[in-house]
């Protein structure tokens, strides 16, 4: 046991002094990671903070059920039925009367009603739904639009929908920039490596001649591969930072204008670990590729 | 113990480096394996080493069916062997001292007493003072003492040498030939692949003599 963790630290302090023996590869090589990561990482931040924005703003979803103007007393009965059967969350009922009467109090609505010859308003519900998601929202909608004497059911906020779409439209362009900068990541660890294997060549063909497992002479270049990754995360996240300390006053200053008191969440130390170690797989993946393409030549 | 039963190598195209060859070496003896260029020599050396995979026959060392062994045991065969080239495969890169500690190293030997082990070796080959210094530094037969010096560090039951003296002049050829004849003397078993016409008169009859792959004395 522990000659396996002497290897390891061994194989550790190569890939270190590899990287520290050539710093001017390693510099562009974690420069290329780094900005490869910020693009998504900054995206994911971005997303976040629209997320938050849109949540803030949303407030309370609410469903306004109006009535035929035709309807009774115990149509208005039934439909209270129906929406305590629902349980759908809390609602109250609007009588024309009284939304006729809140009308007249609105400034210089009074003298309109007054000539009105009756009452246009229609009986209605204001439903305050306890599942806030719009598709359970839209669910519910066209659900109380099939009960009788409904005249119309309208989602108050129509446009939660239209950002949610927008949300997930955004998520997805990210995931897939994210995959395609994973893919580049991946890539120039490989070449790196490759470049690695050729410059250790002698020091393979010895370390093979004399008893070398592969495990042995493959160990260095994994830690390489997944440290180059790491440190470009690290790097990747110091840029996410950086925009975002750039961005945080205008946004301020912006907020401030539509009376908000939004300010930039920046990633958490979870976060920025997150985006470390998915630097160090991607190098471990493209360290494990290349070491094995290069080794060929070997046997 | 090294055992070949009608062992043969051919090359990929039809070449033919060793055919039918059948010889048996006693743990402990001081064997030479001699030859004009091209005999097979070296391909015998790497057969042994498992650098190369017998065509035909059977090849045992230390017990182990060479012919038969998983890639995965290759290197585990290797740690018993010493292997000494004409070309000593030093690294450049590193001083005297490394060069002698990475078969320790790879075998995870903890690194105060890999030092400890690799310093003897050192001091059996006479270069103890010039640890520090790097390879190129060396003289030529400085170099092949320290290619020994890693050959045995590991402390293997067998050193196979091909034309270790090759590129020496015959003061130092005459130095390794003794080194090699000190570890016989402590146990190891020895084989050397060489044409020095010297150490063959002296070491006869344990010579195997090869003329275009067949084993001929």
């Amino acid at each position: 046991m522990s000659a396996w963790f002497a290897q390891h630290r061994a194989a550790l302090a190569a890939a270190l002094r590899r990287l520290w023996s050539t710093p001017l590869n390693t510099l562009l090589s974690l420069l290329v990671i780094g900005i490869a990561l910020t693009l998504p990482g900054f995206g994911y931040v971005a997303l976040d903070n629209l997320r938050d924005l849109g949540n803030s703003a949303t407030g309370v979803q609410q469903i306004s059920l109006f009535m035929n103007l035709d309807a009774s007393r115990k149509d208005v009965g039934e439909i209270e039925n129906r929406l305590r059967q629902a349980a759908t969350g809390k609602w109250h009922f609007v009588p024309k009367e009284e939304a006729l009467k809140r009308m007249q109090a609105s400034e210089g609505m009074a003298e309109i009603v007054a000539s009105l010859p009756r009452n246009p308003l229609p009986d209605a519900f204001v439903i305050e739904p306890t599942n806030g998601e719009p598709e359970a929202l839209e669910i519910l909608r066209k659900e109380i639009a099939g009960w009788p004497k409904v005249a119309h059911v309208q989602l108050d906020s129509a446009w939660v929908k239209r950002f949610d779409a927008f949300l997930r439209l955004a998520r997805l362009a990210l995931w897939m920039l994210a995959a395609i900068f994973a893919a580049g990541l991946v890539a120039v660890t490989f070449n790196t490596i490759r470049l690695q294997v050729m410059a250790q060549a002698a020091e393979i063909e010895v370390a093979r001649m004399i008893g070398a497992t592969d495990a042995f002479i493959r160990r260095p270049f994994y830690y390489y591969g997944a440290l180059q990754g790491a440190l470009g995360g690290l790097l990747a996240a110091g840029l996410v930072f950086a925009a975002l300390h750039l961005l945080g006053e205008p946004v301020g200053n912006l907020a401030a204008l539509y009376g908000s008191s939004f300010a930039l969440r920046e990633p958490g130390p979870v976060e920025v670990a997150a985006l470390a170690a998915l630097g160090a797989f991607l190098g471990w993946i493209g360290a494990q590729l290349s070491v094995s393409l290069s080794l060929r030549k070997f046997d | 113990m090294i055992v070949a039963s009608n062992l043969s190598k051919r090359y990929p195209g039809g070449y033919e480096a060793l055919g039918d060859v059948s010889f048996a070496i006693e743990a402990g003896q001081m064997v030479f394996i001699t030859g004009h260029s091209g005999a097979g020599k070296t391909t015998l050396v790497k057969l042994v080493a498992s650098i190369e995979r017998p065509t035909a026959g059977s090849l045992v060392v230390n017990g182990q069916n060479l012919s038969a062994l998983r890639r995965s045991a290759i290197p585990y065969v290797r740690r018993h062997l010493g292997l000494i080239f004409q070309d000593q495969k030093l690294l450049f890169d590193r001083s005297a001292l490394d060069n002698v500690l990475l078969p320790l190293q790879i075998a995870g030997m903890p690194r105060r007493e890999a030092v400890r082990r690799a310093q003897a070796a050192l001091d059996k080959v006479g270069l103890l003072a010039r640890e520090k210094a790097r390879p190129i530094a060396l003289s030529g037969g400085e170099q092949q003492r320290l290619a020994i010096a890693r050959a045995v560090v590991n402390r293997p039951t067998i050193l196979i040498a091909d034309e270790p003296t090759g590129n020496l002049d015959a003061e130092s050829a005459g130095d390794i030939l003794e080194l090699f004849a000190d570890f016989n003397r402590v146990g190891v078993t020895v084989v050397v692949a060489t044409h020095d016409q010297n150490w063959i008169e002296r070491y006869r009859p344990n010579v195997l003599r090869l003329d275009h792959g067949r084993l001929v004395a």
